[in-house]
């Protein structure tokens, strides 16, 4: 009977049920936090939509990959009509494919650099520094820092462009370097230092909040105890950042491991210098055609993907016990 | 122990001994700092002298002061449009994310479904190993099938499926922290859940969904490889993808039209993030950035 369905319905009809029943269950609902009166049968309708979403354009695309990275599959010509199941061949391809070893180590080049290097410790110089700051000069320091952030990527990578061009860049005439044209010469470099100044703000946001969370009677007692700076670091902040530190690594490694803006930087060249895993991704899949190659690696960064966030969902359960 | 084994020094000593100690912190903390906002500044400085110049070069130099690049951007039909397609996509976005992430997460936190934290966390897992590059084979692909590449509403929904988990995520939080008692008494005047919804509870949690809105449009303003790779038509395309696009006829960057686009097309996402942070004390976390 639809009556029983859901709360709400009783509401609307108490005589058709027992009183005693009808607060029964309205004590239920209310035990369940559930004082709209939603009823489950509502809560899944309302929770729908968004499931049909995310499944559609989140999970199909995953499970979708599974599938494409098995076959042969290509963008245009014979293979486009009729792919076929190839097995792990895609697999044992990019396994013995040069291109692909190149990128692997570029893109670990790269997370390591801008990433874990970078912005890590500049993001933490930055905050660390900033404890010590009149808050005039720090809000200064911050808001620049944070610019660079929010800017959005094509205009933030056409401005590098412009800092690094080698006719008419911005760096070589204040260097003297003239004509040094940094984005074909060291174009590994040039997006690890484009990415670590982009993304250094997240490191310093989430070092400033965890420094703000450090003790001061405890600073001051190693401080009195004659510790010098590098001895409160050691014994007194760094045991009360380390969770912050480890989880700030886990994000910024995942995001720049799949950020695609060094594309508008160098598109992956000159050759395959600066070919990071999603712009090889992108040349292999959409430029070349071969969709089921591309498939393959696609999965690779998923299973790389899913590592990262579990270690970091974990983190973040313990922390939030 | 440390006065034994250290030379015995007169107060006089020890005192210009701090002196220079402090001298030296003093230089080193302001070069740092000299260091840190050259880095930082240096690159944007084009952006805020480049678009008031009357002739752009990609050098960074004290503009010969005009508005004419702006006057160069107004009248390209083709730039503006694009702004107006960014528009498109974030508020086309935003919305979605809202309506439904509101619904979701408030039958999430009001009902105790089985398995809802489960859920939560692989809907959360699911949106940080998915992202738009891990994904984009299979997007492009179905989006073909679909018969939605080179469609605006194609763009948003895959936006929209991609930001919706984080949404979902924060927003349950805002939902488990507004109190309760009012929609027990709007219920008992009636009131069906969805007028309680909107009425009660999107009030209550109005903070959380500005803060979420302004972060849908600042992920979705920004995005280039999504509508990049789903777009065909440069008259869809949103300012992100379009501002690759601005060449002269002899081949070379427009910088003239560039700079005052990208002055443009950068203020709004500055100006939200700074009006929202100083409102709210909201700061932005993850999403799908690239």
């Amino acid at each position: 009977m639809a009556a029983t369905r859901s709360s709400t319905d009783v509401l609307a009809a108490p005589s058709a049920a027992p009183a005693g029943a009808v607060r029964a269950r309205a004590r239920r609902a209310a035990d369940d936090g559930d004082v709209a009166g939603l009823g489950r049968a509502r809560a899944a309708a309302f929770v729908a939509p968004s499931l049909v979403l995310i499944g559609v354009f989140l999970v199909f695309p995953a499970l979708w990959t599974l599938y494409l990275g098995l076959t042969n599959y290509r963008l245009s010509g014979s293979a486009a009509l009729h792919p076929k199941f190839v097995g792990i061949q895609n697999y044992l391809s990019a396994l013995s494919d040069d291109r692909f070893a190149n990128s692997l180590v570029l893109t670990l080049a790269f997370v390591f650099g801008s990433a874990v290097i970078g912005q890590s410790v500049l993001g933490f110089s930055i905050a660390w520094l900033a404890t010590r700051l009149n808050s005039t000069v720090r809000s200064v320091v911050e808001f620049f820092v944070l610019l660079a952030w929010i800017i959005p990527s094509s205009v933030t990578t056409f401005l590098w462009y412009a800092l690094l061009d080698g006719t008419d860049g911005t760096l070589n005439s204040i260097l003297g370097t003239a004509h040094l044209a940094w984005l074909l010469q060291y174009p590994l470099q040039c997006i690890i230092v484009f990415n670590t100044w982009v993304g250094t703000a997240f490191s310093m946001m989430l070092f400033s909040s965890a420094l703000a969370s450090v003790p001061p009677s405890q600073l001051e007692t190693a401080r009195m105890a004659g510790a010098g700076t590098f001895a409160q670091f050691r014994d007194v902040i760094f045991p009360h950042i380390r969770g912050h530190a480890l989880t700030n690594t886990l994000l910024i490694t995942l995001w720049t491991f799949n950020t695609f803006t060094p594309y508008l930087l160098t598109a992956g060249g000159p050759d395959d210098r600066s070919n990071i895993l999603p712009i090889f991704i992108y040349r292999l899949a959409l430029n070349d055609g071969a969709l089921g190659q591309g498939a393959a690696i696609s999965l690779i960064m998923i299973v790389i993907n899913l590592v990262i966030a579990t270690v970091y969902l974990r983190l973040l359960k313990e922390r939030k016990k | 122990m440390t006065s034994a084994t250290a030379p015995v020094r007169t107060p006089e000593e020890e005192a210009a001994r701090n002196r220079v100690r402090h001298f030296i912190g003093i230089v080193g903390k302001t070069v740092f700092i000299a260091l840190i906002l050259a880095f930082f500044v240096l690159p944007v400085l084009w952006l805020v002298f480049a678009p008031f110049d009357a002739h752009p070069g990609l050098n960074v130099k004290v503009p010969d002061f005009t508005l004419h690049n702006f006057a160069v951007l107004f009248a390209n039909a083709d730039a503006m449009a694009s702004l107006g397609n960014s528009l498109i996509l974030a508020i086309g976005s935003m919305v979605i994310v809202l309506v439904l992430g509101s619904l979701s997460s408030y039958a999430l936190s009001r009902v105790r479904i089985p398995g809802r934290d489960v859920l939560l966390y692989s809907l959360l897992l699911l949106s940080s190993i998915i992202t738009g590059t891990a994904a984009m084979v299979p997007t492009f692909l179905l989006m073909v099938k679909l018969g939605l590449i080179d469609s605006q509403f194609g763009v948003i929904l895959v936006l929209s499926g991609g930001i919706l988990p984080t949404v979902i995520f924060i927003l349950k939080d805002f939902m488990d922290s507004t109190p309760k008692s009012y929609e027990e008494s709007a219920r008992l005047y009636g009131a069906k859940p969805l007028r309680i919804l909107w009425d009660v509870v999107v009030p209550l949690a109005r903070p959380g969904l500005a803060a979420i809105a302004v972060w849908a449009v600042v992920q979705v303003w920004g995005n280039f490889l999504v509508p990049y790779i789903l777009l065909r038509s440069p008259s869809k395309s949103p300012a992100a993808v379009v501002m690759y696009t601005f060449y002269t006829e002899g081949g070379q960057p427009d910088l003239a039209l560039i700079s005052a686009f990208s002055l443009l097309f950068s203020l709004p996402v500055v100006a939200m993030y700074f009006f929202v942070s100083r409102r709210y004390g909201f700061r932005f976390h993850g999403g799908i950035k690239g």
